[in-house]
């Protein structure tokens, strides 16, 4: 039981003014910047709702948008099942399990930018071990920076070898966390694999199932350096998703007006979809 | 069972193979790359980590990594412990709103605050100082400390607050003598993510540094472009980067999977 306490803000005051400090000024600055219309030189004009609704009729948003959604469709619809998939086939005890978790854990450390910075040379055509492979020994045409296809697989490529071992191992804790007896009952009762599945282990898994999906709808969703150091956005603007187009707007083209009221509605999207991925895995531990 | 490791070993092979490539790539010399394909280094060269490590511009790329990574691994940490306390011990008013406040903070896009931070932080003198961008990842590394430290003190029964009072402890005295040890696990993971985080941000680490504090990853994209397109120095610079990962990742590998099960993580 918690104890009602007021003296307890004192304790989150530090994180309180930190992230305040981080969040709200820079927030603050952005819905300023969302209303006003600017020529340089600090002047600035009002501007009212306009940038909202050029941004509302503009087909260069909606189709960043829309790419956007794709990408993140994509990725969950790849990455989740396959890193339960592969958290099953897992070993749960021994020596190998020290070598797999660390190997796992192992791309989500490296810098994003290396990240792109690696996979463009391993795919680059002629000299590239995937590159080369698949064009000279396979004979399949491939060059990323000119078939808009070859693009989207190559990113998203990356990203399933990028991040499908953070669902590896969230799915990997909820499943050691099963007791033995569990499985025991199971074999008693001549459950089937799929029965095991899906009544023992999918219930287990399902908080951090919940938190996997979360955080990878986020980061997909506000995915900026690799795929930018990977494609440029490119070929044409075929992988321009929205956080590249909006680093374009804003420091790019210093567009300050148009790019704080497209950051407010890409952040306001982002909060309303994990609050909606939040509410529907949730629901039914509220009953 | 056979059949259930091959998906595992087909995976970590899926893992390794681009980093083989890109390390491979770092011990070959700019002409062999470029004159065609070889699987291994024909002419083994140390040459590109040499240049490296002798070069101020390259290795101090590094240690301003390291810098701001090890102040906000610090810096989130410690502002997350007390606040994790109270989350998991008390209730407050606004307790339920504040905490969600916080994690939306972590679904914020970095390209959203690229350019406010670099203003608020030239306005505060901070711009291209280590604490600038040591401050900016706590806006995403703080909510996540908090929320795993607090799933790691929820374990933590209550008896052991009380118990302590009994016997004379103060509270500050009770937090670090035996509090935070009995949740070594959870800091070990949130610094963990500190760590991760910080070091493999990139977008923010560059719009807030100039020279003095210019991130590794800054300075890789940076020679990309300049010196034409030396593949096998970005290659070694990469490989590099991967180290300290690698480093981190192997103190804590047990922690982890306990860690994501015992916390709310």
């Amino acid at each position: 039981m918690k104890t009602e306490n007021q003296r307890a803000w004192f304790f989150v005051l530090p994180v309180l003014l930190l992230v305040a400090f981080n969040a709200l000024i820079p927030m603050m600055t952005v819905v300023n910047y969302s209303v006003q219309e600017t020529f340089g030189n600090n002047l600035f004009f009002w501007q009212g709702l306009d940038w909202f609704q050029n941004l509302m009729r503009s087909e260069r948003f909606h189709a960043a948008l829309g790419r956007q959604f794709m990408f993140t469709g994509l990725i969950l619809l790849i990455e989740i099942p396959l890193g339960v998939a592969i958290a099953m086939s897992m070993p749960r005890k021994g020596f190998w399990v020290s070598i797999c978790l660390v190997t796992m854990a192992l791309p989500m450390l490296i810098p994003w930018n290396v990240v792109g910075a690696m996979w463009n040379i391993f795919t680059l055509p002629d000299i590239g071990l995937l590159g080369y492979f698949l064009n000279h020994v396979l004979g399949i045409p491939y060059d990323m920076t000119q078939n808009i296809f070859a693009a989207w697989v190559t990113i998203i490529v990356m990203d399933v070898w990028h991040w499908t071992s953070l669902v590896v191992l969230l799915s990997y804790a909820g499943l050691v966390s099963i007791p033995e007896a569990y499985y025991q009952a199971a074999k008693i009762d001549g459950a089937s694999n799929f029965a095991v599945f899906r009544f023992i282990q999918l219930p287990k898994m399902k908080n951090v199932l919940t938190i996997a999906v979360l955080l990878r709808f986020i980061d997909s969703f506000n995915i900026y350096t690799e795929p930018f150091v990977l494609t440029g956005g490119g070929p044409g603007n075929s992988t321009t998703l929205l956080s590249i187009d909006l680093v374009k707007i804003a420091l790019g083209q210093f567009d300050l007006g148009p790019a704080a009221a497209m950051s407010l509605i890409y952040f306001a999207i982002t909060l309303l979809v994990s609050w909606l991925f939040f509410t529907l895995m949730t629901k039914d531990d509220a009953r | 069972m056979q059949k259930r490791s091959i998906v595992t070993i087909a995976y970590i092979l899926f893992l390794l193979l681009p980093i083989y490539w890109l390390v491979a790539m770092s011990f070959k010399t700019t002409n062999e790359i470029l004159s065609g394909f070889s699987l291994f280094p024909e002419t083994f060269t140390w040459e590109n980590y040499a240049v490296i490590f002798t070069d101020p511009t390259w290795y101090m790329g590094y240690v301003n990594s390291i810098i701001y990574v090890t102040l906000n691994t610090i810096i989130s940490i410690a502002v997350a412990l007390p606040a994790a306390y109270a989350f998991s011990r008390y209730r407050f008013l606004g307790d339920k709103q504040l905490f969600f406040w916080l994690l939306t903070n972590r679904m914020a896009p970095a390209a959203v605050f690229a350019l406010p931070f670099f203003q608020l932080y030239s306005s505060v003198g901070l711009f291209d100082t280590h604490l600038a961008v040591a401050l900016a990842h706590t806006l995403f590394n703080v909510p996540l400390a908090v929320w795993i430290l607090e799933g790691f003190m929820g374990g933590v029964p209550k008896e052991l607050d009380e118990t302590a009072y009994v016997d004379g402890y103060s509270f500050p005295r009770f937090f670090v003598t035996i509090f935070i040890p009995s949740i070594k696990a959870g800091v070990g993971v949130a610094a963990f993510f500190c760590f991760m985080f910080s070091w493999v941000e990139l977008l923010l680490g560059k719009t807030l540094t100039a020279v003095a504090a210019k991130p590794i990853a800054a300075t890789m994209t940076k020679t990309a472009s300049n010196a034409g397109y030396e593949l096998g120095l970005l290659a070694a610079a990469g490989t590099l980067t991967i180290i300290p990962g690698a480093i981190v990742i192997y103190f804590v590998r047990n922690y982890i999977a306990k860690g994501f099960a015992m916390g709310r993580v």
